[in-house]
């Protein structure tokens, strides 16, 4: 590809090639019965152009020197026809050309295929508790992912990245009432993470909770604390951090579709997003986490940057271009979802650091309220402000002590005034790593992967409610 | 392409052994994307994708691989042959698949639809003039999409459409309004003329808004509206699978819940623009009643799910979600819908629903875009950004007035991996109360 690239021509100032390579495997296993194996190779590049400031794109899974060439010339085109027509004025000698190679933790081979299959059988058959267990699923992904980035700058950046994903999900049902339990976990590595995702026993263990929610009450109402586990605090950070502080929301850019933010540019440096014990972090340098790497797709490098400290907002999830356009400092998280997308700002690993708090502590603080886990539905304003999350799992906790499980546990809020609600925070022991695979925005539209870590958190004054 | 796909198709098809069956299908698509913010242009681009799955069978087993096609030709075949001797080798070992079921009689079809697209550079030009002056954000996603499908029993489909989706919002100091232009034939006539329309609206959204306590309020819900309670029902509501599992948010109707009498929803795929075939051959019906008279109706049943249950196979794909819904017209002329209305929420579009409790189609969501109070008849004032929170079953069920007598065909803009070729032919709903929380 290299050399390919090196007898490209075009008369733009600038131009790039930006390679994705991805394998997916997937194994599934569903009622005890073998799903069809597949497997996905993706390949293809996109080249980018910019000349006299205006910048185009063309991709295309024709590798061949002619088909590099005519994509060049395609994207060479695009930045002709749209100079002097664009919200921003691109410069060649903005674009970074660094030169490098990465590759993320790969971990343990997988093993045989049989065996993969005996161990999906297992968590399928496990699951088998109870005739009102409905429904059985367990399937192990796998994905392998190459990136290339050159440029006629002299950039040169390889990247490689491997995935396994454990994931299980057991439905229980009685009459008009249907309760599920799933298990997910999105890491970067090899097979060792089904093992760090407890995935070994989860059939039995899910299909027993999913029972327990078929026969609890429904989740109590009213203001009350809330005690969040890591695999909700994701879809909290994701939603109600993570997208308001994107760069290219703020700017306009996604006021069409995926929507605008409450954040402004004025509030960085001074607004106080949460409480003091809130501090977050973009970090791409904890490489077991879904989302870490060293440089992102435009070739920025990649390091630890701090968006919240001690409560106060101090940065943006914005990258080189948004920063420019902004004049604020960001991240490096350019990302493309696959060779036929442009990068864009994106989350990448956003993470809430650890506080001092036990989980023990945490809960014997509480006189009424309730812990939840495992998100299983998510919806939000487009200025990301006023959310409404609903998991999977609730505890009631009185008096210091969890005195049951409720179902149906929802409760909702606004972005601007929830985490200021932040009254504890879990210490290391509560932290765990997560990961989400489709994080959708862009247009055209596009679906990254997402890294989020976090303590157990929690929130008081918090209107809680349940089904029905 | 479509040339190309069959001899390609032919090619491998000689390579098989004996006792091996053959499916292909090819997702392709010449696109142009160009973003635009404030007036001007974001980002432009072209993209070319031609994504194969091969499919093989033997001894009731099947494996398949996903390749991404290059240049055509040689190199093309060499790729779909590899994948096919790795296919071969995967098959050995696995065990049967009690759910393979594929379409067995041969049904071929060819269906072509050329549009008139001019160059998008001609496209961003118009665009650029005529929304100067004005804060419009929005993509334009045009060209042609290739569907295909050919098995080793004789079976060959295609599908070709040339279309675009320029989908767009004006924004304004009090809010925005949206607007999508979308067919087979780009007019630039009729983008001034939306573009002036939607100007007049957003007119509208610079008086001082109105804040509404939560509570129940009268609403009408705009076709645009009510295509985002129609998405979120397409997630599992309509699938014989989600039903034979318990998981369906419609789960409450089989225990004898009801909709309106007014709620007929036809999966009517004469009148899409999505493909009529599906990947493992079956070709769709014309169209299935799924809700007649807000009763449950029939489900989309994909072949697996036929063969797991017992059911008949009606040519749903695998993921068994409409692609062509309709909601069949009420009475109410749509100029009357204000005067209907009287006092109460006008709600354009909605925004990010999801389910508050699944069993239950309990929904909740955002308003979004252009929302307007209306006192006796008569626009008033703008509403900001409200949540919602409340049952299927009342919303189009016991608080359902009336609908109206003419509808919107929307295209769907969705991009995620490729251009979309789902669409939905829906009215507008007037409800009697409509739950807000926040």
């Amino acid at each position: 590809m290299r050399a390919r690239f090196r007898k490209l021509r075009s008369s733009a100032e600038f131009w790039s090639l930006r390679l994705h390579a991805e394998r997916a495997q997937r194994y599934a296993m569903r009622q005890d019965t073998l799903l069809p194996p597949s497997v996905a190779l993706d390949c293809g590049v996109m080249l980018t152009a910019v000349a006299g400031g205006g910048y185009g794109y063309c991709a295309t899974s024709d590798l061949s020197q002619a088909g590099l060439q005519r994509a060049l010339d395609r994207a060479s085109a695009w930045a002709a026809a749209t100079r002097a027509k664009g919200v921003i004025r691109f410069d060649a000698r903005d674009m970074p050309a660094p030169r490098g190679e990465y590759a993320g933790p790969l971990g343990e081979d997988p093993p045989s295929r049989g065996a993969i299959h005996d161990l999906l059988a297992d968590e399928c058959r496990g699951a088998r508790i109870d005739d009102r267990i409905v429904e059985r699923s367990a399937a192990v992904h796998l994905f392998e992912d190459q990136r290339l980035y050159l440029t006629n700058s002299g950039a040169d950046l390889q990247q490689r990245f491997r995935y396994t994903l454990p994931w299980a999900r057991v439905t229980a049902n009685a009459g008009p009432e249907t309760q599920s339990r799933s298990l997910e976990q999105a890491q970067q590595g090899g097979f060792e993470r089904i093992g760090t995702a407890r995935f070994q026993g989860c059939g039995a263990r899910l299909a027993d909770e999913a029972l327990q929610l078929l026969l609890a009450p429904n989740c109590p109402s009213g203001t009350m604390d809330l005690l969040l586990m890591p695999d909700q605090m994701m879809l909290q950070i994701h939603e109600s951090i993570g997208h308001p502080l994107e760069l290219d929301r703020i700017l306009g850019d996604e006021r069409n579709y995926a929507g605008t933010s409450f954040v402004t540019p004025e509030m960085f440096g001074s607004y106080r997003y949460g409480s003091a014990l809130l501090n977050v972090s973009y970090d791409p340098t904890r490489a077991e986490e879904f989302a870490s790497y060293r440089w992102d797709d435009d070739g920025t490098p990649a390091k630890k940057v701090w968006l919240i400290r001690d409560g106060i907002l101090v940065a943006p999830l914005g990258a080189r271009l948004s920063q420019a356009r902004a004049g604020l400092q960001g991240t490096a998280n350019a990302r493309a979802s696959n060779w036929n997308r442009p990068p864009i700002d994106r989350m990448a690993n956003l993470n809430v650091e650890p506080g001092a708090s036990t989980l023990e502590a945490m809960i014997a603080s509480i006189e009424r309220g309730v812990l939840m886990r495992s998100n299983v539905s998510w919806s939000i304003d487009d200025a990301r402000n006023k959310f409404q999350f609903g998991c999977e799992w609730g505890e009631r906790i009185e008096d210091g002590k969890r005195v049951g499980v409720v179902k149906n546990p929802n409760y909702r809020g606004v972005s601007a005034t929830f985490w200021r609600s932040l009254r504890m925070v879990g210490d290391a022991s509560t932290f765990e790593v997560h990961g989400t695979l489709n994080c959708g925005k862009g247009e055209p539209n596009q679906a990254v992967h997402c890294g989020h870590a976090a303590p157990a958190c929690l929130f008081s004054g918090v209107e809680v409610f349940g089904g029905g | 392409m479509k040339a190309e796909f069959f001899e390609l198709a032919g090619r491998l098809e000689r390579a098989l052994q004996a006792g091996e069956v053959l499916l292909l299908g090819l997702d392709a698509e010449r696109s142009d994307f160009v973003r635009f913010n404030r007036g001007r242009v974001r980002q432009a681009g072209s993209v070319e994708q031609r994504t194969l799955e091969v499919r093989l069978l033997r001894a009731g087993r099947q494996a398949s691989a996903t390749l991404e096609l290059g240049g055509g030709g040689e190199a093309d075949f060499a790729l779909a042959r590899d994948a096919l001797a790795r296919l071969r080798e995967a098959l050995d070992g696995l065990p049967e698949d009690p759910w393979l079921l594929i379409n067995e009689v041969p049904a071929s079809s060819e269906s072509e639809r050329r549009g008139v697209l001019p160059a998008a550079e001609a496209v961003v030009e118009q665009v650029v003039d005529a929304a100067q002056g004005r804060d419009l954000v929005g993509i334009y996603a045009g060209g042609t999409i290739l569907r295909g499908f050919a098995n080793s029993l004789g079976q060959r489909n295609w599908h070709s459409v040339d279309s675009f989706n320029f989908d767009w919002s004006l924004h304004g100091p009090g809010g925005a309004v949206k607007a999508a232009t979308a067919g087979f034939e780009w007019e630039e006539s009729a983008l001034v003329e939306k573009l002036d329309a939607a100007s007049r609206e957003l007119a509208r959204l610079g008086v001082a808004p109105r804040a509404l306590a939560p509570g129940e309020v009268r609403a009408y819900l705009a076709p645009r509206a009510l295509e985002e309670l129609m998405g979120l029902l397409a997630w599992d509501g309509f699938s014989a699978r989600a039903r034979a599992t318990k998981q369906s948010p419609l789960l409450r109707m089989a225990h004898g819940a009801l909709l309106s009498p007014a709620v007929t929803i036809v999966e009517h795929s004469a009148e899409g623009i999505a493909p009529s075939f599906q990947e493992d051959g079956f070709v769709k019906p014309p169209a299935l009643t799924l809700i007649e008279g807000g009763r449950l109706g029939a489900a989309l049943v994909a072949p697996r799910t036929a063969k797991e249950y017992g059911l008949e196979p009606n040519g749903a794909e695998a993921g068994e979600s409409p692609e062509s819904l309709e909601l069949a017209p009420g009475t109410l002329p749509a100029q009357d819908v204000l005067a209907a209305l009287d006092t109460g929420l006008y709600i354009s579009n909605l925004w990010y629903l999801n389910y508050s409790d699944r069993a239950a189609a309990r929904i909740t969501g955002m308003t979004r875009f252009a929302t307007f109070w209306v006192e006796g008849g008569r626009i008033v004032a703008p509403v900001g950004a409200m949540r919602f929170d409340d049952s299927l079953y009342r919303m189009l069920g016991e608080n359902l007035e009336a609908l109206t007598r003419e509808r919107e065909l929307l295209l769907d803009p969705s991009t995620y991996e490729g251009r979309s070729t789902a669409s939905a032919r829906l009215p507008g709903a007037l409800l009697r109360a409509l739950r807000f929380t926040l």
